[in-house]
Protein backbone atom coordinates (compact mmCIF):
# COMPACT_ATOMS: atom_id res chain seq x y z
CA UNK A 1 0.00 0.00 0.00
CA UNK A 2 2.48 2.69 1.23
CA UNK A 3 4.76 1.56 -1.80
CA UNK A 4 2.01 1.99 -4.07
CA UNK A 5 1.16 5.47 -2.88
CA UNK A 6 5.14 6.39 -3.42
CA UNK A 7 4.81 5.35 -6.50
CA UNK A 8 1.88 6.87 -7.93
CA UNK A 9 2.46 10.39 -5.67
CA UNK A 10 2.26 12.56 -8.77
CA UNK A 11 -0.76 11.58 -10.00
CA UNK A 12 -2.20 11.16 -6.81
CA UNK A 13 -1.79 14.85 -5.88
CA UNK A 14 -2.39 16.12 -9.37
CA UNK A 15 -5.63 14.49 -9.69
CA UNK A 16 -6.74 15.29 -6.26
CA UNK A 17 -5.58 19.14 -7.28
CA UNK A 18 -7.66 19.00 -10.07
CA UNK A 19 -10.55 18.24 -8.64
CA UNK A 20 -10.50 20.86 -6.23
CA UNK A 21 -9.60 23.24 -8.56
CA UNK A 22 -12.56 22.34 -10.73
CA UNK A 23 -15.02 22.09 -7.77
CA UNK A 24 -13.86 25.39 -6.69
CA UNK A 25 -14.22 27.36 -9.93
CA UNK A 26 -17.91 25.76 -10.54
CA UNK A 27 -18.84 26.69 -6.89
CA UNK A 28 -17.84 30.49 -7.86
CA UNK A 29 -20.35 30.31 -10.78
CA UNK A 30 -22.64 28.18 -8.85
CA UNK A 31 -22.92 29.74 -5.25
CA UNK A 32 -25.42 32.65 -5.14
CA UNK A 33 -23.87 34.22 -1.74
CA UNK A 34 -20.60 36.52 -3.13
CA UNK A 35 -18.93 35.23 0.70
CA UNK A 36 -19.36 31.28 0.17
CA UNK A 37 -18.04 31.45 -3.83
CA UNK A 38 -15.37 33.88 -2.18
CA UNK A 39 -15.08 30.57 -0.43
CA UNK A 40 -14.52 28.48 -2.99
CA UNK A 41 -12.51 30.56 -5.01
CA UNK A 42 -9.81 30.03 -1.79
CA UNK A 43 -10.19 26.43 -2.45
CA UNK A 44 -9.35 26.71 -6.06
CA UNK A 45 -6.61 29.00 -5.18
CA UNK A 46 -4.72 27.00 -3.09
CA UNK A 47 -5.41 23.82 -5.13
CA UNK A 48 -3.69 25.65 -7.82
CA UNK A 49 -0.75 26.57 -5.69
CA UNK A 50 -0.68 22.60 -5.01
CA UNK A 51 -0.09 22.31 -8.68
CA UNK A 52 2.65 24.42 -8.76
CA UNK A 53 4.72 22.16 -6.15
CA UNK A 54 3.98 19.24 -8.21
CA UNK A 55 5.97 21.17 -10.98
CA UNK A 56 9.40 22.27 -9.15
CA UNK A 57 7.63 26.19 -8.90
CA UNK A 58 7.91 26.43 -4.78
CA UNK A 59 8.15 30.18 -5.38
CA UNK A 60 5.47 30.85 -7.46
CA UNK A 61 3.40 28.44 -5.21
CA UNK A 62 4.05 30.58 -2.35
CA UNK A 63 3.64 34.02 -3.98
CA UNK A 64 0.31 32.58 -5.29
CA UNK A 65 -0.92 31.39 -1.45
CA UNK A 66 0.70 35.06 0.15
CA UNK A 67 -0.60 37.25 -2.80
CA UNK A 68 -3.98 35.16 -3.65
CA UNK A 69 -5.11 33.63 -0.37
CA UNK A 70 -3.63 36.30 1.62
CA UNK A 71 -3.84 39.51 -0.37
CA UNK A 72 -6.50 39.29 -3.39
CA UNK A 73 -9.25 36.80 -0.93
CA UNK A 74 -8.99 39.29 1.88
CA UNK A 75 -9.87 42.56 -0.58
CA UNK A 76 -12.76 40.51 -1.87
CA UNK A 77 -14.09 39.93 1.17
CA UNK A 78 -13.40 43.07 2.94
CA UNK A 79 -15.34 44.87 0.07
CA UNK A 80 -18.03 42.11 0.54
CA UNK A 81 -18.56 43.57 4.29
CA UNK A 82 -18.18 47.44 3.11
CA UNK A 83 -20.97 46.88 0.57
CA UNK A 84 -22.81 44.94 2.99
CA UNK A 85 -23.82 42.10 0.52
CA UNK A 86 -26.82 41.14 2.27
CA UNK A 87 -28.66 44.36 2.18
CA UNK A 88 -28.13 44.74 -1.32
CA UNK A 89 -31.22 42.87 -3.99
CA UNK A 90 -30.65 39.57 -4.55
CA UNK A 91 -29.04 38.54 -7.90
CA UNK A 92 -32.77 37.99 -9.34
CA UNK A 93 -31.42 35.15 -12.23
CA UNK A 94 -29.27 33.58 -14.26
CA UNK A 95 -29.04 34.84 -18.53
CA UNK A 96 -32.62 33.32 -19.40
CA UNK A 97 -31.22 31.13 -21.74
CA UNK A 98 -27.94 29.54 -20.83
CA UNK A 99 -28.11 27.52 -24.42
CA UNK A 100 -26.28 30.24 -26.29
CA UNK A 101 -23.23 30.56 -23.84
CA UNK A 102 -23.42 26.60 -23.54
CA UNK A 103 -23.03 26.89 -27.08
CA UNK A 104 -20.27 28.59 -27.81
CA UNK A 105 -18.11 27.75 -24.76
CA UNK A 106 -18.72 23.78 -25.36
CA UNK A 107 -17.43 24.27 -28.77
CA UNK A 108 -14.57 26.47 -27.77
CA UNK A 109 -13.49 23.99 -25.30
CA UNK A 110 -14.03 21.09 -27.79
CA UNK A 111 -12.11 22.41 -30.81
CA UNK A 112 -9.01 23.56 -28.45
CA UNK A 113 -9.50 19.53 -27.31
CA UNK A 114 -9.56 18.29 -30.44
CA UNK A 115 -6.76 20.60 -31.86
CA UNK A 116 -4.67 19.25 -28.78
CA UNK A 117 -5.65 16.00 -29.51
CA UNK A 118 -5.05 15.80 -32.72
CA UNK A 119 -1.33 17.77 -32.64
CA UNK A 120 0.71 15.46 -30.35
CA UNK A 121 3.95 16.92 -31.31
CA UNK A 122 4.97 17.68 -27.53
CA UNK A 123 8.47 17.11 -26.52
CA UNK A 124 9.63 15.26 -23.29
CA UNK A 125 9.86 17.29 -20.28
CA UNK A 126 12.88 18.79 -19.90
CA UNK A 127 15.28 18.03 -16.65
CA UNK A 128 13.88 19.66 -13.62
CA UNK A 129 17.18 20.32 -12.63
CA UNK A 130 16.67 22.76 -15.14
CA UNK A 131 14.78 24.90 -12.92
CA UNK A 132 17.50 25.43 -10.71
CA UNK A 133 20.15 26.54 -12.75
CA UNK A 134 21.17 29.51 -13.83
CA UNK A 135 24.00 29.76 -16.25
CA UNK A 136 25.55 26.50 -14.89
CA UNK A 137 25.30 27.03 -10.85
CA UNK A 138 22.82 25.05 -9.59
CA UNK A 139 20.76 27.10 -6.59
CA UNK A 140 17.25 27.23 -5.14
CA UNK A 141 13.92 27.68 -7.40
CA UNK A 142 13.32 30.98 -5.68
CA UNK A 143 16.92 32.07 -6.35
CA UNK A 144 16.87 30.89 -9.82
CA UNK A 145 13.80 33.06 -9.98
CA UNK A 146 15.05 36.03 -8.71
CA UNK A 147 18.17 35.73 -10.96
CA UNK A 148 16.74 35.97 -13.49
CA UNK A 149 14.09 38.35 -12.81
CA UNK A 150 16.79 41.03 -11.66
CA UNK A 151 18.72 40.22 -14.59
CA UNK A 152 16.87 39.57 -17.78
CA UNK A 153 13.73 41.10 -16.81
CA UNK A 154 14.56 44.23 -14.73
CA UNK A 155 12.78 47.03 -16.80
CA UNK A 156 9.69 44.74 -16.49
CA UNK A 157 9.69 44.43 -13.23
CA UNK A 158 10.08 48.39 -12.88
CA UNK A 159 7.43 48.76 -15.04
CA UNK A 160 4.54 46.00 -13.04
CA UNK A 161 5.81 48.02 -9.97
CA UNK A 162 4.66 51.38 -11.72
CA UNK A 163 1.34 49.59 -12.66
CA UNK A 164 0.77 48.33 -8.98
CA UNK A 165 1.30 52.35 -7.88
CA UNK A 166 -0.83 53.17 -10.60
CA UNK A 167 -3.66 50.81 -9.82
CA UNK A 168 -3.31 52.03 -5.87
CA UNK A 169 -3.80 55.64 -6.94
CA UNK A 170 -6.84 54.27 -8.87
CA UNK A 171 -8.61 52.54 -6.63
CA UNK A 172 -8.21 55.05 -4.10
CA UNK A 173 -9.44 58.10 -6.24
CA UNK A 174 -12.30 55.69 -6.91
CA UNK A 175 -13.10 54.47 -3.49
CA UNK A 176 -13.23 58.34 -2.19
CA UNK A 177 -16.23 60.24 -1.81
CA UNK A 178 -17.79 62.69 -4.32
CA UNK A 179 -15.71 65.85 -3.65
CA UNK A 180 -19.04 67.78 -4.47
CA UNK A 181 -21.19 65.62 -2.00
CA UNK A 182 -18.31 66.42 0.34
CA UNK A 183 -18.53 70.23 -0.20
CA UNK A 184 -21.79 70.64 0.31
CA UNK A 185 -21.65 68.66 3.61
CA UNK A 186 -19.22 70.89 4.68
CA UNK A 187 -21.77 73.99 3.97
CA UNK A 188 -24.79 72.63 5.46
CA UNK A 189 -22.37 71.82 8.70
CA UNK B 1 2.24 9.40 -15.90
CA UNK B 2 1.73 13.79 -15.62
CA UNK B 3 2.37 15.00 -18.88
CA UNK B 4 2.45 18.83 -19.84
CA UNK B 5 -1.09 18.09 -21.75
CA UNK B 6 -3.00 17.13 -18.33
CA UNK B 7 -1.98 20.93 -17.51
CA UNK B 8 -3.01 22.37 -20.11
CA UNK B 9 -6.68 20.45 -20.61
CA UNK B 10 -6.90 21.62 -16.68
CA UNK B 11 -5.82 24.42 -17.70
CA UNK B 12 -8.64 24.83 -20.09
CA UNK B 13 -11.35 23.41 -18.23
CA UNK B 14 -10.76 26.25 -15.43
CA UNK B 15 -10.94 29.18 -18.62
CA UNK B 16 -13.96 28.00 -19.93
CA UNK B 17 -15.64 27.71 -16.43
CA UNK B 18 -14.49 31.62 -16.04
CA UNK B 19 -15.99 32.53 -18.82
CA UNK B 20 -19.20 30.78 -18.14
CA UNK B 21 -19.24 32.36 -15.35
CA UNK B 22 -19.10 35.77 -16.61
CA UNK B 23 -21.58 35.18 -19.22
CA UNK B 24 -24.14 33.83 -16.78
CA UNK B 25 -23.57 35.56 -13.90
CA UNK B 26 -24.39 39.14 -13.36
CA UNK B 27 -22.99 39.86 -9.66
CA UNK B 28 -19.93 42.22 -9.89
CA UNK B 29 -18.63 40.58 -7.75
CA UNK B 30 -18.60 37.08 -8.60
CA UNK B 31 -17.55 38.33 -12.06
CA UNK B 32 -14.27 39.78 -10.84
CA UNK B 33 -14.17 36.02 -9.44
CA UNK B 34 -14.35 34.56 -12.85
CA UNK B 35 -11.45 36.87 -13.62
CA UNK B 36 -8.87 35.52 -11.47
CA UNK B 37 -9.91 32.13 -12.37
CA UNK B 38 -9.37 33.04 -16.08
CA UNK B 39 -5.69 34.47 -14.73
CA UNK B 40 -5.05 31.39 -13.14
CA UNK B 41 -5.61 29.45 -15.86
CA UNK B 42 -2.76 31.13 -17.97
CA UNK B 43 -1.00 31.53 -14.60
CA UNK B 44 -1.25 27.37 -14.57
CA UNK B 45 -0.10 27.67 -18.62
CA UNK B 46 3.08 29.30 -17.71
CA UNK B 47 4.10 26.88 -15.44
CA UNK B 48 3.45 23.97 -17.35
CA UNK B 49 5.49 25.26 -20.13
CA UNK B 50 8.43 26.22 -18.06
CA UNK B 51 8.68 22.97 -16.65
CA UNK B 52 8.34 21.51 -19.98
CA UNK B 53 10.97 23.73 -21.57
CA UNK B 54 12.96 23.66 -18.32
CA UNK B 55 13.32 27.58 -18.30
CA UNK B 56 12.51 29.59 -15.10
CA UNK B 57 11.40 32.67 -17.73
CA UNK B 58 7.94 31.13 -17.36
CA UNK B 59 7.59 31.25 -13.32
CA UNK B 60 9.33 35.21 -13.93
CA UNK B 61 6.48 35.90 -15.93
CA UNK B 62 3.96 33.93 -13.56
CA UNK B 63 5.11 36.44 -10.92
CA UNK B 64 4.32 39.29 -13.21
CA UNK B 65 0.80 37.57 -13.78
CA UNK B 66 -0.02 37.72 -10.64
CA UNK B 67 0.89 41.09 -9.84
CA UNK B 68 -1.21 42.08 -13.01
CA UNK B 69 -4.58 40.30 -11.08
CA UNK B 70 -4.09 41.50 -7.96
CA UNK B 71 -3.91 44.89 -9.67
CA UNK B 72 -7.12 44.27 -11.50
CA UNK B 73 -8.53 43.07 -8.20
CA UNK B 74 -7.67 46.47 -6.15
CA UNK B 75 -9.09 48.56 -9.38
CA UNK B 76 -12.39 45.98 -9.83
CA UNK B 77 -13.01 46.40 -6.11
CA UNK B 78 -12.86 49.94 -6.21
CA UNK B 79 -15.45 50.29 -8.98
CA UNK B 80 -17.65 47.94 -6.87
CA UNK B 81 -17.56 50.61 -4.11
CA UNK B 82 -18.41 53.31 -6.23
CA UNK B 83 -21.01 51.43 -8.04
CA UNK B 84 -22.51 50.90 -4.76
CA UNK B 85 -21.64 54.32 -3.66
CA UNK B 86 -24.06 55.43 -7.09
CA UNK B 87 -26.66 52.86 -7.14
CA UNK B 88 -26.86 50.97 -4.27
CA UNK B 89 -26.30 47.31 -6.28
CA UNK B 90 -23.70 45.14 -7.47
CA UNK B 91 -26.06 44.06 -10.44
CA UNK B 92 -24.23 44.80 -13.87
CA UNK B 93 -27.52 45.29 -15.75
CA UNK B 94 -28.67 47.96 -13.14
CA UNK B 95 -25.79 50.15 -14.26
CA UNK B 96 -27.06 51.24 -17.22
CA UNK B 97 -26.30 54.79 -17.37
CA UNK B 98 -24.59 54.99 -19.98
CA UNK B 99 -26.62 52.77 -22.31
CA UNK B 100 -27.30 55.07 -25.49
Amino acid sequence: MLDWLVAHVVPIVFYTAAVLVVAGAIGVIWFRNPIHAALSLLATFLAVAGLFVLQHAEFIAAVQIVVYAGGVMVLFLFVMMLVNVRTLPREYQYVRSLLPAAVVTGGFLAAVVAAGLFARSYLAAADPAALTAVEGQTMGNTEAVGWVLYRDFLLPFEVVSLVLLVAMLGAIVMGRKDRREEDAGEEAR
Amino acid sequence: MITITHYLVLSLVLFTLGVVGMVIRRNFITLLMCVELIINAATINFIAFSRQAGDVTGQVFAVFLITIAAAEAAIGLGIIVALVRLKQTVQLDQANVMRG
